[in-house]
């Protein structure tokens, strides 16, 4: 029963609209927060634990992964292909603009090769994954969990964390790199087209004059470091589907939070890995 | 049936004397602070079935959840053929599921496949040795004698929910368990329905002679299909027996629950 005592009203409306809280509120659920975090953070800690337990022992789900490289890999090459396409033309007319207003146009095929194979192609593929992938697995188990079929799997003796999780973790790691390379690729191309639409540009002349200088300290590990992004999109939208509880709400509340923190983790993390690769491959 | 003194005393040789199958001793579980289990014994021979009936929300589906180890005790023990379930990892936990069947009560099929796959799920995973064709013999033959012989290619969400139910019990019962749990097999299902679900649990009950733990509010189906019954109110068994020394109970909670079932 709803209690409509005027008590009882007064306490719902302690703290108006606008009106800012008491610093005790404000404090508490300051601490609230951090605890909830730190709890769901030593919760992915366990669920991370059970997956690494789970993926190294046998019996190995190759069936479901590779079902998995297909599903993360295949069906998002055409978007991040496009992604990387927009990125590459965007990136040529910017840097075009730029650089021919400081005197430096002759450098512009070497600003679109690198801005593209350090950072843009890499964190661009991370960022479109997170999005696809990370709602697609966010709601896909999500909704399975609701419908008890996670348990379904658990009580026909199949266990959950190697058929579900590490399978798809796993092909989120593997396929990120090679995405990349997809993402790479098209941004190259179509920065070139870019360019060579506004003044005669081979192709060859392009990429020589871009890669002029660089070797593969400048090419493998940004492309590599996105198999931390596959771990991280992975594992969290695993996570948030696989906790999940409360209906069609709760899958809703699965897919937007697979997606915005695996997108927020790839980018931090990218913050972290950039800077551990400038202090290895100087 | 075992007195709790048997399955305190005995637990090791259970499977090999013929002890229990099933053996709850002084279960308890919370869920917060709603207590849900307060300290349930029970025990359920081969062959035998145990209705375990109550109001809602006084933990019947939990203790089947509990049993099968999809949720832990807070204390107490749970012993499978006399082994103590309680703390064991996730895959030696599975060896023991694979000699036991669940029915969810809303069937949960994998949406993603056909009845043929969701029955042959199970297989696919512990009986590798088995061809593509013995397979789909095995689950042919099952799904014929659940009656769902006719729709093998048909996803679960163009069945009906009593046709969704006989496939979980095909898919239970597909690597032949000895142990039967079934979680309101007749719950939502028209009358004649539920009669035919209730049949085609005797049926296998007396082909596979498995022990099995039937949660359920439907009395009649209690009735039909099991041998013994177990009230539960508030996370405690109100009295075990057969549904005459339910009708001879004396106790108020067992003739209000009988008068209104």
């Amino acid at each position: 029963m709803i209690d409509r005592s005027p008590s009882a009203l007064a306490g719902t409306q302690s703290v108006l609209p606008g009106q800012p809280l008491p610093l005790s509120s404000a404090v508490n659920s300051g601490a609230g927060l951090i605890t909830e975090f730190l709890e769901w953070f030593g919760d992915l800690g366990l669920f991370f634990w059970h997956v690494v337990q789970a993926a190294v022992t046998p019996p190995f789900e190759f069936r479901e992964l590779f079902r998995q490289l297909d599903e993360i890999g295949s069906k998002s090459l055409p978007l991040v292909a496009l992604a990387g396409a927009a990125t590459g033309i965007v990136l040529s007319m910017e840097a075009r603009y730029s650089l021919t207003r400081f005197g430096a146009k002759s450098l512009l095929p070497a600003a679109i090769v690198f801005s593209i194979i350090h950072e843009t192609g890499p964190i661009i593929t991370g960022l479109v994954v997170s999005g696809r992938v990370g709602a697609g697995i966010g709601a896909e188990l999500a909704s399975m969990k609701v419908t008890e079929q996670i348990d379904a799997i658990e009580a026909s003796a199949v266990n959950p964390y190697r058929l579900l999780a590490a399978t798809r973790i796993l092909a989120c790691i593997l396929m990120l790199p090679l995405l990349t390379l997809a993402a790479d690729f098209s941004g190259l191309v179509m920065g070139w087209v870019a360019q060579a639409l506004v003044e005669p540009l081979s192709f060859h002349q392009f990429i020589s004059s871009g890669f002029k200088g660089a070797d593969f300290s400048d090419f493998l590990p940004p492309t590599f470091k996105t198999m931390v992004f596959g771990l991280i999109i992975g594992l969290i939208a695993c996570f948030q589907g696989m906790r999940t509880q409360g209906g069609a709400a709760g899958v809703g509340r699965a897919a937007t939070s697979s997606v915005v923190l695996s997108s927020l983790f790839v980018i931090l993390a990218d913050v972290v890995l950039v800077k551990l690769i400038l202090i290895f491959f100087p | 049936m075992h007195t709790l003194d048997q399955i305190a005393a005995e637990p090791a040789a259970a499977k090999e004397d013929g002890g229990p199958a099933i053996a709850v001793v002084d279960l308890h579980k919370s869920f917060g602070s709603q207590k849900v289990l307060n300290g349930i014994s029970l025990a359920v021979g081969r062959g035998e079935t145990l209705a375990v009936l109550g109001r809602s929300g006084t933990g019947k589906s939990v203790l089947l959840r509990l049993i099968i180890g999809l949720e832990k005790p807070d204390s107490g023990s749970i012993r499978i053929h006399g082994q103590d379930i309680a703390g064991l990892i996730l895959d030696r936990m599975g060896e023991i599921r694979k000699k036991m069947g669940f029915l969810f009560q809303h069937a949960a099929l994998y949406d993603s496949l056909t009845v043929e796959q969701n029955v042959a799920f199970p297989l696919e995973h512990h009986k590798k040795e088995m061809s593509k064709s013995e397979r789909h013999d095995r689950v042919k033959a099952l799904l014929a004698e659940v009656g769902m012989e006719g729709h093998l290619e048909k996803m679960p969400s163009d069945i009906s929910g009593g046709m969704q139910k006989r496939v979980g019990l095909a898919r239970a019962l597909v690597l032949e368990p000895d142990i039967l749990l079934l979680d309101e097999p007749t719950a939502g299902l028209d009358p004649i329905s539920s009669a035919e679900i209730d049949d085609l649990v005797l049926k296998l009950q007396e082909e596979h002679h498995v022990a099995s733990v039937v949660v359920t509010h439907d009395l009649h189906s209690a009735k039909t299909i099991a041998d013994r019954l177990a009230l539960l109110n508030e996370g405690n068994v109100v009295i075990e027996g057969s549904f005459e020394q339910l009708q001879g109970s004396d106790d108020e909670f067992v003739r209000e629950f009988l008068k209104h079932s």
